[in-house]
């Protein structure tokens, strides 16, 4: 996956949009601010997701974080075995790392998202 | 007499440490004219001896147990306490300690917490344990908030009418804000019908809420009612008696997905209605979604096995707005009280204990149906059973009191038991392992007289 | 003198046939009556551990050993109040005629009853100066989810609708989770100005949608909101209530009441501020006052009197708006009573005498601690205060390997990481029963923690049973119950 095309939430969810579809996941520097991770909730094949709307949550020893939508669409495939392979995500949460899917319904939508560049500068600023 | 221990040159050893002259030189930053000035009105110091003897005194104007023979039910109970569950809770090393927040000060809670947890589990079937809730009212209430999160329908739960008219205020009252549909479903029979079950619910509502046996003492049809839950997609909670299962299928062979209760018939004194004790139990894959403090097992940095507050995230220190409940303190005390009284009682211990309850029940309810009373509902029941009185049931409550006989709860007491054309004249009588043959032969025999 | 054989899992002490409790014959005869439909009969036995009262004894009170509590041990957990619990209120609670009450004895049964726990509701309300009480709620979380109703009913009484809960960043979690229980939006006040409120972030987040401001006082940092009477004008001037979290009541009584301060609400937390005890986690109790023109939402029972021909009738009574029950029963009346017995222990002088040496207590710790562990923010503190690990994190120590420490030193720990405010917080609350050599001892254990080697310290506590669970693998499979299988 080339990393430069990715499109983020400020919340460092990104998507890498492909045709009619977004892959979904979340960024290095999410993984590393929740430090050990413990438990992530995944959404179910079929849903409908709204740009904005929580899709599900990960949870570390400290912290339980929301995982909220960067497009809206119809999620499509979820990575399940992720849920027993947390190490996936600090390993590699760009491509073993993925979590869901999304059929777009609103293509346009990825226009309001950062690009890479200015995603660096938002972590560069503290990420909040 | 106040317990303050430094002594007037010690106080004035550490004022010239802190660099002030006086004690209220440190609340100056409470602005002088908020400062309270005079002298609250409370009622002078007593010391010990005196207080005792006061409260001696007053206690002495209130029907305790030595003073009247208890067939007062309703959710709390006159069960036998085995003296080990006093003395050994009694311990300053358990009562005077606080949330084991570190492990390493508090394995011995932990473990007994684990201990009842696993307990709880044993006993009604279930996978997961909280280390316990308030009581069996808001136990209910946070069943029913936990199936809301894991179904994602937010905005409707059913409950049965026998449910305890208290448990179903509490209920009331919690989603009172929320935008939370409440389905009463009525049981005129003392007991659900699983048609009008099946009739009240949808694909919208989260749970069916079910107290088994119920207010009335009744059992539920509940694996029929389980069944209606199920077949649209809601969870169902079942409220059960921790005692009547040492004779009764227990929720999780009955198949519930939430099992809750109220606990004080475990070794719990009556004090007058609390501290009780709250449980549940969920099946495993509600776990994250439990309300509550979790006990669980790991290995320490020696790779020793050791107990710790585990899923600490769900909860209100860490989640806060979006925490699974509000809940802080629990009611650890207790579950350590309930703890050593299962371990006291035994599988052996527990099944006599509700098989005698049952027995002595029914030999009440045939001796006042022999006696000429009408049971209000012909339907099997546990520990306890509504009878209609001939005259005010509260009036009667007062005589065989003045006798030394308590009786109750009225129906008439409570607001919302709905199916209640006679409620002023209906009586809960329970029956616990405690109530000998003579005392039971007397109760029906002072009802009939004073009946009149 | 580790007894491992007592305090293996009691489920490993198991055999069978063995009992510690032996129920008598029954002695009533079989009737027909409520025979119970087989498919709802057991077909089993509870799976419950086979031992005797000797096996139960030695098991509970061995583990009773591996615990630190006030009984024990200093305890100085910040914001817990763990002050001693006089002895002579576990006697008084378990009195025949206290200890023993079915809650549903009627009222000419438990006058004795009544009376104390009126007189418990005049004490609350005179030392809040708030005159509407109700001993209901469980625990303090359920007083303030209990307050938010009573100001929502209230809210909805005069016909408006109000829907924001405003509260400090250094606000307890109970704060923000009531406030949506209650059916609330939350705001964080998230600036602060000398560790207070931010009088001008306040007024620029009040509205005429803010229904009620949660404010703890003295608060979490363990200083008096000094500005508190402005603060409650912007708050009533745009039509909303304050409610004070009564978690620090230990630091004011007799000193400033709620009430006189502008609170509108509060709630108490019985068993910190009077001696509850703690439980080893709870139970606790957390009723709460308000003013006058709330107290017709209030939760109920409560209890009133009546006078006729001299003689005073005590009975249960529900406010005439009242928000319903939060609870089943009357109340955590075992816990109130304890409080009760505090209270008329103590009296009006002796209640004032236990915030003065409280506070006392805590600013003597304070002056000796900052000289090696800065103390963030106030010159002078009220009955706790909160240390900051930051400069021992530049050798690599937190305040959670300080924290660790200290228990191999005989003290419990402070609280540590709350509020989240100050960086590597260490909360330290020692109450007015703690003696000045304890103290002492206290202070220079952990001026010699603070120099102590790091990787020493990262491996603390080493005088315990056990040392830092790993809670990782705890939280990422979960094991909640015992399982003879894999023994665990």
């Amino acid at each position: 996956m080339d990393q430069s095309k990715l499109k983020y939430l400020p919340s460092h969810e990104w998507a890498f949009v492909e045709g009619d579809t977004a892959t979904i996941g979340i960024s290095d520097f999410a993984v590393a601010e929740l430090t050990d991770l413990v438990f992530i909730q995944l959404p179910e094949v079929g849903r409908d997701l709204k740009k904005g709307e929580t899709f599900g949550e990960v949870e570390s020893v400290k912290a339980v974080s929301d995982l909220y939508a960067p497009v809206s669409g119809k999620v499509v495939e979820v990575n399940a075995p992720l849920a027993d392979k947390l190490t996936w995500l600090s390993e590699d949460p760009y491509t073993k790392g993925w979590m869901i899917k999304v059929k777009l319904s609103n293509p346009s939508e990825t226009d309001s998202l950062m690009d890479s560049n200015a995603y660096e500068t938002h972590k560069a600023d503290g990420g909040h | 007499m106040s317990y303050l221990i430094n002594t007037v040159e010690q106080q004035e050893e550490m004022l010239k440490t802190i660099g002030v002259s006086s004690i209220d030189d440190l609340f100056e930053s409470i602005p002088a004219h908020l400062r309270f000035k005079g002298r609250l009105n409370l009622p002078e110091a007593m010391e010990e001896m005196e207080l005792d003897q006061y409260t001696s005194k007053l206690a002495a104007k209130n029907t305790g147990l030595a003073s009247g023979v208890c067939f007062l039910g309703g959710g709390a109970y006159d069960h036998f306490i085995p003296a080990v569950v006093d003395e050994i809770a009694g311990r300053g090393e358990y009562y005077t300690a606080y949330t084991p927040y570190q492990a390493e000060a508090s394995q011995g809670l932990l473990q007994v917490f684990f201990e009842y947890q696993s307990m709880m589990c044993r006993l009604t079937d279930m996978d997961a344990c909280n280390a316990s809730l308030y009581e069996g009212g808001t136990s209910l209430v946070e069943a029913a908030f936990m199936a809301m999160r894991v179904t994602d329908r937010n905005h409707k739960v059913a409950i049965l009418g026998s449910v305890h008219p208290e448990y179903r205020a509490v209920l009331d009252t919690y989603c009172e804000q929320l935008n939370i549909e409440i389905v009463t479903i009525p049981t005129p029979n003392g007991y659900a019908d699983p048609e009008l079950v099946k009739k009240a619910l949808d694909d919208k509502t989260a749970c069916l809420l079910i107290q088994h046996p119920n207010f009335y003492g009744c059992v539920e049809e509940v694996q029929d009612c389980i069944a209606a839950a199920k077949a649209v997609g809601a969870l169902s909670v079942v409220s059960f008696d921790p005692i009547s299962l040492g004779i009764l299928k227990t929720p999780g062979e009955l198949g519930a997905d939430i099992a809750v209760a109220e606990g004080q018939s475990m070794g719990v004194p009556l004090q007058y209605g609390g501290p009780y004790l709250g449980v549940m139990t969920c099946r495993n894959e509600f776990l994250r979604k439990m309300p509550g403090r979790i006990i669980g097992t790991t290995s320490d940095r020696l790779g020793r096995l050791c107990y710790t507050l585990n899923l600490q995230t769900r909860e209100q220190h860490i989640r806060r707005d979006k925490a699974t409940s509000n809940i802080c303190t629990n009611q650890g005390l207790l579950a350590i009280r309930a703890t050593i009284y299962l371990s006291c009682l035994g599988p052996q211990g527990l099944k006599e204990t509700a098989d005698l309850c049952h027995r002595k029940a029914a030999y009440a309810a045939d001796s006042l149906q022999k006696a000429g009373y009408k049971l209000s509902y012909d339907r099997p029941f546990f520990k306890e059973f509504v009878i209609e009185t001939k005259t005010s049931a509260k009036a009667l409550q007062s005589k065989l009191a003045a006798d030394g006989l308590m009786v109750g709860p009225r129906f008439g007491q409570f607001k919302n038991i709905p199916e209640s054309s006679v409620s002023d004249r209906q009586l809960v009588i329970a029956v616990t392992e405690k109530r000998t043959k003579e005392e039971i032969d007397s109760l029906v025999k002072q009802l009939a007289s004073q009946d009149r | 003198m580790k007894n491992l054989q007592a305090i293996k899992p009691i489920f490993e002490l198991s055999y069978p046939g063995r009992r510690g409790t032996r129920l008598p014959a029954c002695d009533v005869p079989e009737v027909s009556i409520s025979a119970i439909p087989k498919s709802l009969v057991a077909e089993k036995t509870p799976d419950l551990p086979e031992v005797t009262e000797p096996d139960v004894v030695r098991h509970f009170v061995n583990l009773s050993q591996y615990n630190m509590s006030v009984d024990t041990h200093f305890y100085p957990l910040g914001s817990c109040t763990m002050k001693h619990n006089p002895k002579r209120h576990e006697k008084f609670a378990k009195k025949g005629g206290i200890g023993d009450l079915h809650p549903y004895l009627p009222e000419e049964n438990i006058q004795g009853m009544l009376q104390m726990l009126y007189e418990m509701q005049s004490f609350l309300a005179e030392i809040a100066g708030l005159p509407g009480v109700s001993l209901q709620p469980a625990a303090g979380a359920q007083g303030e989810f209990a307050a938010l109703l009573t100001a929502s009913a209230y809210f909805k009484a005069k016909g408006e609708k109000r829907t924001k809960v405003l509260f400090p960043n250094s606000a307890h979690g109970t704060n923000p989770a009531s406030a949506a229980l209650a059916g609330f939006q939350c705001v964080q006040l998230n600036k602060s100005v000398k560790g207070l409120v931010d009088l001008e972030e306040l007024k620029s987040l009040v509205d005429e949608h803010t229904a009620v401001f949660m404010i703890t006082n003295p608060n979490t940092l363990g200083l008096f909101e000094e500005n508190i009477e402005e603060i409650a004008k912007i708050i009533h001037d745009a039509g909303g209530l304050v409610y004070i979290d009564g978690a620090n009541m230990n630091a004011i009584l007799g000193k400033t009441r709620p009430g006189d301060f502008g609170g509108d609400m509060m709630h108490y937390n019985v068993h910190k501020t009077f001696t509850g005890p703690h439980g080893g986690g709870g139970p606790g109790s957390g009723p709460i006052a308000v003013r006058d023109f709330l107290a017709p939402f209030l939760p109920g029972p409560i209890v009133t009197k009546s006078e006729k021909d001299g003689q005073t009738t005590y009975h249960l009574s529900t406010p005439e708006h009242s928000i319903g029950r939060v609870r089943s029963f009357f109340g955590n009346l075992g816990i109130l009573m304890r409080g009760y017995f505090y209270l008329r222990t103590l009296g009006p002088d002796g209640v004032r005498e236990v915030s003065e040496q409280a506070v006392l207590n805590a600013n003597y710790i304070k002056a000796k601690v900052s000289k090696f562990l800065p103390v963030p923010h106030g010159k002078h503190c009220m009955h706790e205060f909160v240390a900051s690990a930051s400069e021992l994190k530049k050798r690599g120590i937190s305040a959670m390997d300080v924290a660790k420490r200290l228990l191999d030193y005989g003290f419990h720990a402070p609280t540590v990481y709350f509020p989240l405010v100050v960086p590597e917080a260490l909360m330290i609350e020692p109450t007015e029963t703690e003696s000045k050599e304890t103290m002492d001892a206290f202070i220079t254990a952990l001026e010699t923690i603070c120099g102590e080697e790091p990787a020493f310290l990262k491996q603390a506590p080493h005088s315990t049973t056990v040392s830092r669970p790993d809670e990782v693998s705890a939280a990422r499979t979960p094991v909640t119950q015992y399982c003879s299988p894999c023994g665990t």
